[in-house]
């Protein structure tokens, strides 16, 4: 059962993420971490950073890495579970075969006209915050900790978090170098 | 060489060789069908891609599925997708398949505990540099905030919100200011 709601939900995914690997994240944790259960939040985010330094496009990396973990955590074998990222990674791609094709054959000459291009006024801004969705969805206790629970490591992750912010937004420092810098920051300080 | 097996080999060499996710792989594609083998002109290309971006789903993999098609048809669509998807799923599988027996290790989870926060700055980091590129401003600003909020602390599903956007637009198109 759980093959057929992988599928349902990344075809889902597939249909409606808009804005690339990033607009999807907030799609893909809301289904499969708050929706499902298939995963915790901090799952979900080393699943994020392992998509982001390995090489590919990162909704397929996600895709294949959750369909994996979804089929692990729900007590299935190595085999069951590589059948899980395989329904996932391929339902995540079945709506882009069928827009594009239905596109280059048929809706080229409607992708100027105004009507489409006032649905995007509308779509690119909303992209936009689900991007920032994404980003505040992951802003938990799991990922930073607390002031209560454990002060030391809020304080370093929250200072992992300005400086890999301001390293690759304003200093555009390689992301995968600063998340390789990051975990040898935890590594030192929060082991 | 077949035609299938070439586009196959094309995609599946800039699968593996692209970090930095779809958006790092596009002047990889450029070089190889535009360039090198010329399966499709320069304008097509740029077409294709604004296409791709303004479309649901991965960015490179309606990239290649485009080029795909254009050069043979269904079969040559599934040629490229399969070529762009397969090193990413064998690379994460592999990858999956080892660290599930290893996240437990001390050693390990205190590295993730350092990489969790980095994460986070590195999906809110494009969230501005597209704010930019979408041209969100003063006037429209509230569309991005309301959103992001809507799902964060309301929990609305991001499916509701993409489709009350594009249904927005395309009404203020049609009865607010028709000439855009």
């Amino acid at each position: 059962m759980i093959y057929l709601y992988l599928f349902i939900t990344f075809f889902e995914i597939g249909l409606f993420g808009f804005g690339g690997g990033y607009g999807m994240l907030s799609l893909i944790q809301g289904e499969v971490v708050h929706h499902w259960g298939w995963m915790t939040t901090s799952q979900f985010t080393d699943i994020v950073a392992i998509s982001q330094m390995t090489p590919g496009p990162i909704g397929i990396n996600s895709a294949t890495y959750c369909g994996y973990t979804a089929c692990h955590n729900a007590g299935f074998g190595v085999g069951m579970s590589v059948l899980g990222s395989a329904v996932a990674t391929f339902a995540l791609m079945l709506p882009s075969f069928i827009l594009m094709i239905l596109i280059s054959k048929m809706f080229m000459k409607y992708m100027k006209t105004n009507s489409v291009q006032s649905i995007f006024i509308g779509l690119r801004p909303a992209v936009v915050g689900l991007l920032a969705a994404a980003t505040l969805l992951l802003c938990t206790k799991e990922n930073f900790s607390t002031p209560d629970e454990n002060m030391w490591q809020f304080v370093i992750s929250v200072m992992l978090f300005v400086a890999t912010f301001v390293g690759t937004m304003f200093f555009k420092v390689n992301p995968i170098k600063m998340i390789v810098m990051s975990g040898f920051a935890g590594l030192l300080l929060l082991y | 060489m077949n035609i299938y097996l070439e586009s196959f080999k094309t995609f599946f060499k800039i699968g593996i060789f692209t970090l930095g996710g779809g958006y790092a792989m596009i002047p990889l594609i450029e070089e190889e069908v535009v360039n090198k083998k010329q399966w499709v002109s320069k304008e097509e290309f740029l077409d294709i891609i604004a296409i791709a971006q303004s479309c649901p789903g991965v960015f490179a993999i309606n990239t290649s599925i485009f080029i795909g098609y254009k050069l043979s048809k269904l079969r040559g669509a599934i040629a490229t997708a399969l070529g762009t998807a397969l090193p990413s799923f064998l690379i994460i599988l592999g990858i999956a398949m080892f660290f599930h027996e290893f996240q437990d290790n001390p050693i390990v989870a205190s590295i993730f505990r350092g990489i969790r926060p980095a994460v986070v700055a590195l999906i809110a980091v494009p969230t501005f540099n597209l704010a930019k590129s979408a041209h969100v401003s003063w006037a429209n600003c509230w569309i991005p905030i309301g959103g992001a909020l809507l799902i964060w602390l309301l929990g609305v599903s991001p499916i509701f919100i993409i489709l009350a956007a594009a249904i927005c637009g395309w009404c203020y198109g049609k009865y607010i200011k028709p000439t855009i």
